[in-house]
């Protein structure tokens, strides 16, 4: 996992946090009589979005794992909430690879590797480009030389 | 309008194919869709005619969507056609969106054929085709709807056949010419009225009383009519607990006579055979019939399924875990709520086992999993006691707080479901309280893991493994298992995936601890 992921969710964290406290500021400073609550909830707003932005993405760090072995890819990824997914490659279907806004400004990658269950994607995320694409052609040789539709 | 376009579309390719010829959907579908399609509109069709005083132009809106549907259903049909090569199954359809599917043969895993009533008068079905593929809602597969009945058959017998020939190509060749034999297929379970006793308790009726409620009331809404927002208005005026209390008691029974005839409807004739092409079929419906046929093979496991009532009533339902089956009306159904013995031994000779694996006795989970579920049962009625007690009338809060006790009960039950086993050939996961569920899972059907651990369950040392298949939900959860013993099954269970992750797993572990 690149370290620059930590910046990548930091900068997703405040996007969203600011999404959440902008408006609520912009009507706090037009209305000309705001209500307590409303004041209340907009610091509430503030002082969780900054715990969160502050402590989320370097705890996620620390949790994220991925590896890949001939036969299985395995991710362990959250914070609060973690989960553990194995895929084994002999049952890959597809290999994606996409990247977001944020993640083409940092340079990064998520490799998505869906099974036949729709439950059962595995995301790897925040890979450099060089190791995303890597991952990929290495993936996609060892499902190859694998028969079955695996379903 | 519209009825120039498909005239302009290319040609279909019927010179250009040699392989086999396009077939239409058969013609009487041109009364039959309206007949299914249309009786949705029939009220408002004659609302409209009706409340007025016979104006002009209420003759002409309803002859227009007469007319229109008409149009529709004749479009419909001119527009779409099928073939069936040696390799797969095209389907063409679609007037503006022109929409082409192929399914390859082998990958069909399921068929369903569906006859409504007014398929039935006319003798058509509706074929329904499943793959692997794990149904996005909303999609259909691929569907033919309609062709006759021994079309239907045919198809299902032809599409299904590479079960047991290798080969299908010289079968599709003469398939058209030659009559299907009548195939010797042995009976696994058949329905009889005794089950009947588990109707009411299925709460059926009930369901279906909310259905019609909900139509009606939305006809009623079309004109000008709000009952419900009436009636609730009067009864704030006039509360009254002897009313309320002779409303449930009129529901409920109402309720439990409709259960019966539903039960029937829906299941009479129900029969559950193993064809000789390997496949099992479910056959139902007293005027809507259903035949859904599952390649054997392909079938993952059995779920069966006991709704709290028929729970207490000792019943059970039987369900199939496979691919290639959507989830509408049901069509995983493999026994209608029946005594549990019943569903037991179905189970067992569906599987093909000695014992059905949903008896094994299930290992217990850790007592923090009792607290889990509670908590989580318990926790959202105080959390709306507490918030109606600050922000509603004083009268309203109490009312959560009788709910506690049931939540706390059906927490209790809900731990107590909760169980895992495995044997030489399935994983057995048991699950939830209002519908108790048993899963068996094919343990060569897992095709991965995906373990979940809360905050919380992490601080009580649970962990909740989902194994992922391709077939029926996709996942399936072994809740709240202790962590050594939920990770020492998963790794039993399929070995060699789990273990040369399970050393890091603990170092990894140890690492996040000391961080945190």
């Amino acid at each position: 996992m690149s370290p620059k992921s930590v910046l990548l969710w930091t900068m997703q964290a405040a996007v969203f946090w600011l999404v959440l406290f902008v408006p609520q500021l912009i009507v706090f400073l037009l209305v000309s009589n705001p209500p307590t609550w409303e004041l209340v909830l907009m610091i509430a707003t503030l002082v969780v979005g900054i715990v969160h932005t502050a402590v989320e993405p370097s705890w996620r760090y620390r949790v994220h794992r991925w590896e890949t072995t001939p036969d299985a890819v395995y991710t362990l990824s959250g914070w609060l909430n973690q989960e553990w997914r194995v895929a084994p490659v002999s049952r890959i279907q597809t290999i994606d690879t996409k990247r977001g806004p944020f993640q083409q400004l940092l340079g990064l990658s998520t490799v998505t590797v869906t099974t036949a269950s729709a439950a059962g994607p595995v995301e790897i995320e925040g890979l450099e480009h060089e190791v995303a694409q890597r991952l990929v052609v290495e993936l996609t040789n060892t499902t190859q030389a694998t028969p079955g539709d695996a379903t | 309008m519209n009825a120039e376009v498909p005239a302009g579309l290319p040609a279909a390719p019927e010179f250009t194919e040699p392989l086999q010829e396009w077939h239409r959907l058969h013609v009487r579908m041109l009364v039959v869709r309206p007949l299914n399609e249309g009786i949705a509109m029939l009220v408002p069709i004659l609302v409209l005619l009706f409340t007025g005083n016979g104006e002009k132009w209420r003759l002409i809106a309803s002859g227009a969507t007469v007319a229109a549907i008409l149009a529709f259903s004749y479009l419909i049909w001119r527009t779409t056609k099928y073939r069936i090569t040696d390799d797969q199954v095209e389907l063409h359809t679609g007037l503006l969106t022109r929409k082409q599917l192929a399914v390859p043969r082998d990958r069909i895993r399921t068929v369903d054929l569906t006859s409504k009533p007014g398929h039935r008068i006319f003798g058509l079905s509706a074929v329904r085709i499943g793959t692997g593929q794990q149904d996005v809602p909303g999609t259909d597969g691929l569907t033919l709807d309609a062709v006759t009945q021994q079309e239907a058959e045919r198809l299902r017998l032809l599409l299904l056949r590479k079960g047991v020939a290798t080969r299908p190509a010289q079968t599709a060749e003469g398939v058209d010419a030659e009559p299907v034999p009548a195939p010797e297929s042995e009976v696994i379970s058949q329905l009889d009225l005794k089950w009947l006793k588990f109707a009411p308790l299925s709460l059926s009726g009930l369901v279906a009383i909310g259905a019609v409620f909900g139509v009606l009331s939305n006809y009623a809404d079309d004109l000008g009519l709000h009952p419900v927002q009436d009636l609730w208005e009067w009864l704030f005026e006039n509360p009254s607990l002897a009313l309320f209390a002779g409303f449930l008691i009129v529901l409920a029974v109402v309720g439990l006579i409709l259960s019966i005839p539903l039960y029937i409807l829906q299941f009479w004739n129900y029969k559950l055979t193993r064809e000789p092409d390997g496949t099992l079929r479910v056959q139902r419906g007293l005027l809507t019939t259903r035949s859904v046929s599952v390649e054997e093979q392909r079938l993952r496991g059995v779920d069966i399924q006991e709704p709290l009532l028929v729970r207490a009533g000792k019943g059970a339902k039987l369900a199939a875990v496979t691919t290639g089956l959507g989830s509408k009306g049901e069509s995983n159904l493999l026994l209608p709520p029946a005594p549990l013995s019943v569903a037991h031994e179905v189970s067992r000779d569906v599987l093909k086992v000695d014992n059905d694996p949903t008896t094994l006795t299930l290992r217990k989970h850790p007592f923090a999993a009792l607290r889990r579920s509670m908590f989580r049962h318990v926790m959202p009625w105080a959390v709306i006691a507490v918030g109606l007690a600050i922000f509603a009338p004083s009268w309203a809060w109490p009312i959560p707080v009788a709910i506690i006790p049931f939540a706390a009960l059906v927490g209790w039950d809900n731990y107590r479901s909760l169980g895992n086993a495995l044997d030489e050939r399935y994983l057995v996961t048991r699950n939830n309280s209002l519908v108790r569920s048993t899963v068996a899972l094919q343990r060569t059907g897992i095709i991965g893991w995906r373990i979940h651990r809360s905050f919380f369950q992490r601080r009580s040392g649970l962990v909740t493994i989902g194994a992922t298949t391709a077939a029926g939900a996709g996942v399936y959860h072994v809740t709240d298992v202790g962590e050594a013993d939920g990770l020492a099954l998963a790794d039993e269970a399929v070995p060699d995936l789990l273990r040369p992750f399970l050393i890091n797993e603990s170092s990894v572990e140890d690492q996040a601890e000391r961080n945190v």
